[in-house]
Order: C-alpha cells, then structure tokens, then sequence
C-alpha cells in the first residue's frame, strides 16, 4: 500500500484583525490546494485554523511523492528541413539523438522523475505566503528599509512546517520553519513544540489556544447564554459579535457585568451601540424584552481572581461611555429642535450649495410640494414641512456628533420628547431610509415625502453643479441616493413623472442660486422653461429671467444639463434602475428595449411595461413574433426605410392573400395595442401584438417583398414598416437579444 | 506577587521614561507647540522618514477642542498627555517590550484582559496611515500601537513602531478612579482637578463659544502662508510648524461648528498639502529619495 503522509502548516503573526480570520482561512485551503496541484498533487479537503496570533492549515492522506511522468512533444517529419529540426531543437532543448522517431515522425519524450512531497512543499509555502492577499498587509521591521521586503497582516514571526512528524525546511523572508509554536500569551508563555500534525489541535489547547474558531464560538455562545440564564436574562443574539469575539480570543472566558439601572433613560439603541460597537459587549434583555442593565464582556483569560477585576474594570469603561451618553442625551433634550435647527445656517452643505439650512429649506417646500400634488398620496403637507424642517436638527446635537450612525434616530427621539406628532417623529426618524440594500422602504406618507424630497434635493443639488459620480468616485453616495428614489416609489406605487419631480428640486435650487447672486427674487415659485437652447426661470405671469444656455454655461456649467429630461439626472435614474432591475433578475434587454422608446419615466409604468414584456417573450407567439419582427426589421434597415409613411397608399395591385390577411390584423391589432397601453394595460398589448404572429410568418412563407414590381415593393415594404411601429408602441424589439 | 500602593501620575511617567530609557530610548520633552496629537511632534514626523534609525520616547500635552466638557465630564479633556514611543525601525520584540511597561506601572496581564484589537491609524492631515491595534485593558483602550507605513504621503524605509499611551485613561485605571480629576497626581494628596480643572472649564468656554472665528479663519490663511514661505526658503522645520499650528486652527473652527462636513475635506487637505510639503522639503534636505 502506498504510504500517504500528514502535513501542518502554521503561520505565526501578530494579532491577525477579527474581521480578517475568517478569509483568510477559506484563502489558505484554497492557495494551499492551487499550488500542491500544480506539482500534480491532489489535496483532498483540508482542514483550516484561525486565532488572533496564527492560520493554521492540516491536510491528510497526501502521497509522499508525487508520480513519475512521461511527457511526449510531437516534432516534424523526419524529412522536414534542418531549420524546422533546428526550431523543434531548441523548443525543447534536446539533440537530435534524444528525439524518438515513429512513422517518419520525431518526437521528444521527457521524463519528469516523481517529486518528493516535502520538496513540492518546500517550494510551496513561501509561493502561498508571498501571494497571500491579505485586505490589508504591511511591512515592518529592519528589513524594510526596502519596500520590496515580505508584506504580511501584522508581522509574521514563525512557520510551522510538518510533514508527519518531519519538519519541512523553508525560509521565508528570515522566518525559519520549525516545530515551535507560540501558546496563549499570557497563560503559556514558554515555546510550544508541536510533535505532528495530528497532535496540533491538542498541543495548543493544552497551552491554552483553542484552534478553531468553530471551537471557541462554540464556547463563547454557549457560556455567554448560561451566565444570562443564571440572572433570569437572555443573551440578544447576535451571530457577527460572536465571531468577532472569538477572533479576538485564543482562550475566549465570556463574563458578565451589571451597569447602573438608571443608564436605560438613554434610548436603547444609544445603549446598545455604545454596548457593542464601542465595546464589544452582548447586550441582555430580561423576560420582558426589555434591555437589561448588564453586559457580557469576553476575556482571553483565565484570570487569577476569577475575572472580579476584569469586570469591574469594563464596568467602568462602560459607565464612562454610558455617563458621556447620557450627559448627550440630557443636554440636547433641552435645546429644541427649532433652535438646534437654526444652527444648521452655519454649516455649509457644500461650498458651491449653501448652507445645510438652505438645503432643510428647499427640501420643506419639495416636500410639501409631493404631498399638495398627490405624488405622495394621503399625507399632511403642513406635516410633511415640519417634518422636513426639523429632520437635520439632529446633525448639531451632541449624541449625533459622537454617535454619527444614530443620525435620524436620536432625531426621532428628540421629535417626540418636545411633543411632535409620530407622523413628523417617524418622518424624521427614517428618512434617510433607505440605506442599505436590505434597508425597509419608508411607507408613511409624511416620512415618504421627506424621504423622497431630501434625496431629489441632494441630487439636483450635485448635476446643478456636476460634480457627479465617475467610476468607483462617488463622495455624495448620488447612486445610493438614486436607487434609494427609485425604490421609494417602486415600494410605494408612486405615479407621475419622475423628470419634472427633479425639475422641481432643479428649481428650488436655482431660486437659491438667484438669491445668493443676489438677483431679485419673486415670491411667487420659479419655473423653469425652455424653449430651444434657452431656459427661462419663469415666475407666476412674470417671465422674469433668462438662462440662455451658451451664456451662462461658464457660470453654472451644470445648467444645461439639468432637471430636463432627457438629461443626465434622467440618465443617472435610468442607469441606476437598470442596475437594480438587473440584480433583481430582469433581463437587462428587455430594460434597454422599453428605455429605448424614450420619453417614460414614470417607473411604475415603465416597470409595469418591462414585466409584461419579460412574461411574453416567455411564450412561444413572443418568440416568434420576436423572430418575424426581426426578420421585417433587417429588411427595411437593409433597404433603409427608417420611418412609416404617414399616409399608406392604397395598393394599386390585388393583394396576394397573406398580405391581405396580414394588413387586416394589423388593422385590427394597432388600435387594441394602442388603447391597452394608453390604459396600462401591458399584458393585453402584448396579446394584441401576438396577434400578428401567425399573419406574419405566412406573409413572409408567401409573399415576395422584393417583388420586380416597384409598386408591390414599396407597398410591403410600408407594410413592413407598420409591423416594426407597431411593436414599437409596445417596446424596442430590436433590443431583445435572442 | 505583591500589590503595592498604585503609582501617582507623575509616578507613572517616571516610571515610564525609566523603563524606556533603559530599551535604549532618547527621552525628550513635549515640542513647544498645540498639537492634537504626538504623533505631530517633530521626534515622531520627521523623524519616522529617512533610514536613520530612531529610537526616542516623550511626553505630549495633546489639544483637542471639540473634546471639551467645561470639566463636567468625568473622562473628557481638551487637554491631555500622551506618552509616545518611537523605534525605528520597529524591533522583532516590540509587542513583548511594550507589555513589559505595563507591568512595569503595576497591570498583572494574568488578572487583567489585555487585548489587541485592530485599529488601523491614520492621520489624513499627516499624510501618513499604519497598521496596528488599539490596545485593550478590561475594554480600555489604553495604547495606540502602529507601525508606520507612510508618512507624509512617503513610505516609511524603514518601519517605525510608534506608541501612544493615554496617560490620564491608564492612570484612572491603575489607580482605579472614576473621574479623571480624582487622579492622584503625585502621591502627597494633589489631585489631577487640582491641577486642570479650571483649565479644562475656561478652555471648554474659549473653544466652543468665544474663539473669534474670524481671526481664527485669518489665522489658518496666515499660518498657511507662512508655511509656504518656509517652504519657498527650504526650510522645511518652519514650514512644519506652521502646519501643525494650521492644524489646530482648523480643529478650534472645527469646535466652533462653523465647518461643515463638506468643507471639512478641503480644510484637512489643506493641512495635508502643507504637511506633505514640509515631509517633502525634510526628505530633500536631507538627500533621501521617496
């Protein structure tokens, strides 16, 4: 039986980042695999470990050399002339008597000996570590006086290198490996030797290192949940702390903690957050639900006085932090909201874009504007303006300047201490929602107006001036802004025009921008028109100021590109809801085929459109119909026929059947397309346009287009041009891929 | 193991410079200048560029206005002490040395939870980033521990470890105090308030309600000038210091409010133009290439 070996690879380095551990494992096994197999060597599954000082690796069942192989280089002809022999000479470094000749053919065999697997390993861990991409890694040390010498996580101070009980030598940037490890590094801090890959898990754990980090979450949960059970409380889950807990343990000792009842007046998100983001505690609910005043903090310890001092001394930094928490949240609870408001004036939004009170105030008239119009349906609008105007205020507080992840939050409580109705409190509490991808939509309609607003504001704000987003540059997160926009009204069934919503923010800016330009400014609200190249700021019956564009583009170079549609704010929607439509699994040429018809943006609808499109070209009549019509589209674009004469001529021939026929469905079908997409009707458009299915495929099996006769051409090339304007109504079919 | 009476403030410096001393380090004293941290110090800046090796410890009075609580916070100072550590380049021990000092101010590592925890620093009107932890005593951050990569928008050949103890946070905890005016400054009944809470009062006021925000705005503009006439003289430890001085006018307006979160960026790129200017003039003089 052929012998198989046992190997150990450990890498020994500073603390290795938490958040780091868990890659870099699943990096390890996978380098480790890649670079054993390029010696011909099958890993198999390897196991892999991870603590804050070392990433270990232990793979099973290896040969202990690799295979012995023969590889054959066919040549040229024996005949061949000397220069071609000559070239095959030198490919593979061979005499003309090494090559072997068959059949008039040369040939040059190789034989490449088995490797010793220690050799192969020798060669590959210095391969893995140099290539190991860590997130982040850094130099240190003497040796980088160079900025070429070794990059590592935190500096790499020993490599295990065991094939069976053999050390594997290896030299990587001056780390020699042996046998010797680290322990714990206050438990055990004499070397550790390691005798062989199978006793590593056990010599470690007896120096006080749990390996895996399986292992020491295992601990941390199930310890952390006894010493809850033991006070009547229950451990709130939470699965990224455990594991950031045991990325920071090697010997993970969970201990509980009490802090002073009366902290829980702070809000409990306040408390939960100083609790785990600032310390790494699990916070404790008691029967109720309701927070308790305790904390489990987890030592890498066993301390000598069973961890009193341990907890007392996290205790401490907990009332510190929770003390500076609650003085926040008693001094901003004495300042109204009105008044921290106000402060806002002093803080510039952007140099080119006013201060954030100016921003507050467009966003309150944008808000109240949504609602007045019905865009967002059911809401207050004197509501929707309070809430608007009081949802920054929270920016200047104290709890905001210390905790900026509450912003909206600590609003929201500080709404509703004054006396604020939930409507405005919740509006100022979530809108900024949504966040992330997995952010819950705002639904209440004073919170969907201010939502809705602030985001327009903010992107009219940024293509006024355009500073827009370019590749992986996006410092005013405009594209989360914009799917944010697009998912308020998507969630919420938000009809109307999108482009002169942004116009609207377009306008409230470019008031603004007359105001601090100084230009005198009527009370009535502005509108922008446009009429050819010029923009025209229209106010009530006034026609008050021009904006032409060649003008004034030196000035406000954004101008010309903004607020209309289309323009690039509406290609900035355009491009984002294709992204999101995409990653939502609809096909991106379907999307292409409905934007291609130009001039929608009302998502609802545009959507509504798409979704019908994808169920139809599901169906055999779509494909087919799909395949007719770009069968007829090939052939007006070979012909250049671009557009539809605006009068069909009656034909002055008789009609072969099929084009009769065909004629008389698309008499029958463009009315019925055209009446079911004008009511939204999608679905039924489509079964209009399915209708020409059959008509088409036997015009084209019967009827010649090109006939000799220049009047029966042009007359079916018109009617070519009606089938293509006819799905037009409904898409683009020309984008539809397949 | 004996539990002795915990060190006063001023002990604990004592003991500090002692111990560091004695691992080879020059001990200096604070630079002359506001600082917000002392990583700003000449001894840390400059001298963590070039291959010369450097190994030196200090205390620095460091400002920080927005962190002012008119003395009403038990663990918040405008005004507090860092004790900052640099070798260079960083010795194959340094972990092992610095939990050395820690016991030599009295913390047993097998009764207390000392920990490292990531935190990678960096100082964006410096130029300069590292990678390293924070570490933790029972869940106080007690030291920034880093070694320096870049500094001054150069790498650094070789690396430098640099750390900066926090010297009222590791006091409170040695002496187990809740309130930072409670520290025993030096062991004869002279507490920390004694010494700077009025201090702390009076500066809390200065820095949010009264510095003049116009002379400040006047001030950076000037000290922004100055550092480039420096520069323009090749002078680069002049023009140094007047980017450490636009710095900290920059966090006084800061602790006025009147910088946005926007403005906030060019500001700081301001400083970090300077300050990369002057790192620039200092590798030139000294005949070092990036």
């Amino acid at each position: 039986m052929e012998r198989v070996s046992d190997i150990l690879l450990e890498l020994l380095s500073e603390e290795i980042p938490a958040r780091m551990q868990a890659k870099a494992e699943a990096d390890l096994a996978r380098l480790f695999t890649a670079e054993l197999a390029k010696a011909g060597i099958d890993a198999g599954s390897v196991e892999t470990f991870a603590t804050p000082r070392r990433l270990a690796l232990i793979a099973r069942g290896l040969p202990a050399e690799t295979a012995a192989v023969s590889e054959e280089t066919k040549g040229p002809r024996a005949s061949a002339p000397p220069q071609a022999l000559e070239g095959f000479l030198r490919k593979t470094g061979l005499t003309r008597e090494q090559l072997q000749e068959r059949d008039g053919v040369l040939y040059a065999v190789v034989e490449r000996p088995g490797r010793a697997t220690a050799d192969v390993l020798a060669d590959a861990i210095p391969a893995i570590v140099r290539a190991f991409p860590w997130p982040k890694s850094m130099r240190w040390g003497a040796a980088s006086l160079s900025t070429e010498s070794l990059r590592w996580v935190r500096p790499l101070q020993g490599i295990v290198a065991l094939l069976d009980d053999a050390v594997v030598p290896v030299q990587v940037a001056g780390v020699t490996s042996g046998r010797i490890t680290a322990g714990h590094r206050f438990h055990h801090p004499a070397p550790v030797t390691i005798p062989s890959p199978d006793a590593y898990v056990e010599t470690l754990r007896a120096a006080h290192v749990i390996a895996s980090a399986d292992a020491r979450q295992q601990v941390i949960r199930s310890r952390a949940a006894d010493l809850a059970a033991a006070e009547g409380l229950s451990v709130i889950p939470d699965d990224g702390l455990v594991a950031e807990n045991a990325g920071l343990t090697e010997w993970p000792v969970p201990l509980l903690g009490r802090f002073d009842p009366d902290f829980l007046q702070v809000p409990r998100e306040v408390i939960q957050l100083t609790l785990r983001t600032n310390q790494k505690y699990f916070v404790c609910a008691d029967s109720a639900g309701d927070l308790a005043p305790a904390f489990i903090c987890v030592a890498n310890i066993d301390a000598t006085d069973g961890g009193a001092r341990i907890v007392d001394g996290n205790r401490r930094v907990l009332a510190a932090r929770l003390s500076d928490a609650r003085f926040f949240w008693e001094q901003d609870l004495k300042v109204p909201l009105d008044e921290q408001a106000a402060k806002l004036g002093q803080i510039v939004f952007h140099e080119k874009l006013g201060t954030v009170a100016d921003k507050v105030e467009r966003v309150a008239k944008l808000a109240r504007w949504l609602v007045e119009e019905g865009i967002v349906p059911g809401g207050d609008p004197d509501q929707a303006e309070r809430a608007a105007r009081l949802a920054k205020a929270d920016l200047v507080t104290q709890m905001v300047g210390e905790f900026p992840e509450l912003q909206g939050i600590m609003g929201g409580h500080y709404a509703r201490a004054q006396g604020e109705p939930d409507a405005v409190a919740d509006a100022v509490r979530d809108h900024y929602k949504p966040v992330g991808q997995g952010d819950a939509v705002p639904a209440a309609p004073v919170t969907l107006a201010v939502s809705l607003a602030d985001k327009l504001d903010t992107l009219a704000a940024f293509f006024l001036i355009e500073d827009t987003p370019t590749g992986s540059r996006d410092p005013f997160a405009l594209r989360r802004a914009a799917l944010g926009v697009i998912r308020l009204i998507l969630d919420n069934g938000l009809r109307g025009s999108l482009g002169r919503w942004s116009t609207r923010a377009t306008d409230l800016h470019l008031h603004d921008l007359l105001l601090s330009q100084g230009t005198e400014v009527p009370q009535a609200p502005l509108y922008l028109e446009v009429h050819g190249d010029d923009r025209r700021l229209k106010a009530g019956d006034r026609d008050l100021l021009r904006f032409p564009v060649a003008a004034d583009a030196a000035r406000y170079p954004g101008l010309a590109a903004t607020g209309l549609h289309p323009g690039p704010l509406a290609a900035f929607f355009a491009d984002r809801l294709k992204v999101q439509q995409r990653e939502a699994g609809v096909r991106h040429d379907l999307i292409d085929a409905v934007f291609a018809l130009g001039g929608e943006d009302d998502l609802v609808r545009l959507l509504a459109r798409v979704h019908a499109l994808q169920a139809f070209v599901a169906t055999e009549d779509g494909l087919n119909l799909l395949a007719g019509y770009k069968r007829a589209a090939n052939i007006l674009k070979k012909e250049g026929v671009d557009a539809v004469a605006a009068e069909q001529p009656a034909p002055s021939y008789a009609p072969d059947p099929a084009e009769a026929a065909l004629v008389a469905a698309l008499d029958a079908a463009e009315p019925r397309a055209r009446a079911a997409v004008e009511e939204e009707r999608f679905g039924d458009a489509m079964a209009a346009l399915a209708s020409l299915r059959r008509p088409i495929d036997s015009f084209f099996d019967e009827v010649t287009v090109n006939d000799a006769d220049p009047a029966k051409r042009a007359a079916r090339l018109a009617l070519l041009a009606r089938i293509r304007a006819a799905v037009h109504g409904v898409a683009d079919f020309s984008r539809i891929e397949g | 193991m004996t539990d002795l009476r915990p060190p006063s403030f001023q002990d604990m410096i004592l003991t500090l410079h002692r111990y560091w001393a004695e691992h080879g380090c020059l001990i200096l004293q604070p630079y002359d200048m506001e600082m917000g941290a002392g990583t700003f110090h000449t001894a840390t800046t400059l001298r963590a560029l070039g291959p010369d090796p450097w190994n030196a410890a200090f205390v620095q009075p460091c400002r920080r206005p927005t962190d002012g609580r008119y003395g009403e916070n038990p663990n918040r100072l405008q005004h507090y002490y860092q004790y900052q550590v640099i070798l260079k380049p960083s010795p194959p021990d340094l972990q092992a040395l610095y939990l050395g000092s820690l016991r030599a101010i009295g913390i047993d590592p097998l009764a207390h939870d000392i920990r490292f925890v990531e935190d990678d620093w960096e100082s964006p009107t410096l130029g300069a980033w590292g990678l390293g932890w924070e570490v933790w005593c029972d869940g106080m951050e007690v030291t920034q521990f880093t070694y320096f990569q870049q500094m001054g928008g150069f790498d650094c050949k070789p690396v430098a470890g640099e750390l900066t103890y926090g010297l009222e946070r590791l006091a409170m905890y040695v002496q187990g105090k809740e309130s930072v005016y409670d520290l025993d400054f030096n062991g004869q009944g002279v507490t920390y308030g004694d010494v700077f809470l009025e201090n702390e009062r009076q500066m809390s006021a200065w820095n949010f309600e009264v510095a003049d925000t116009d002379r400040l705005f006047d001030g950076f503009r000037k000290a922004a000038a100055e550092c480039e006439l420096a520069l323009d003289r090749k002078l680069p430890i002049p023009a140094y210091e007047q980017a450490i001085k636009a710095s900290h006018i920059f966090n006084l307006l800061n602790a006025r409010g009147v910088i946005s979160v926007a403005e906030r960026q060019a500001y700081i790129g301001r400083v970090r133009d300077l300050a990369k200017g002057s790192c620039a003039a200092w590798m030139d003089k000294n005949g070092w290439s990036a």
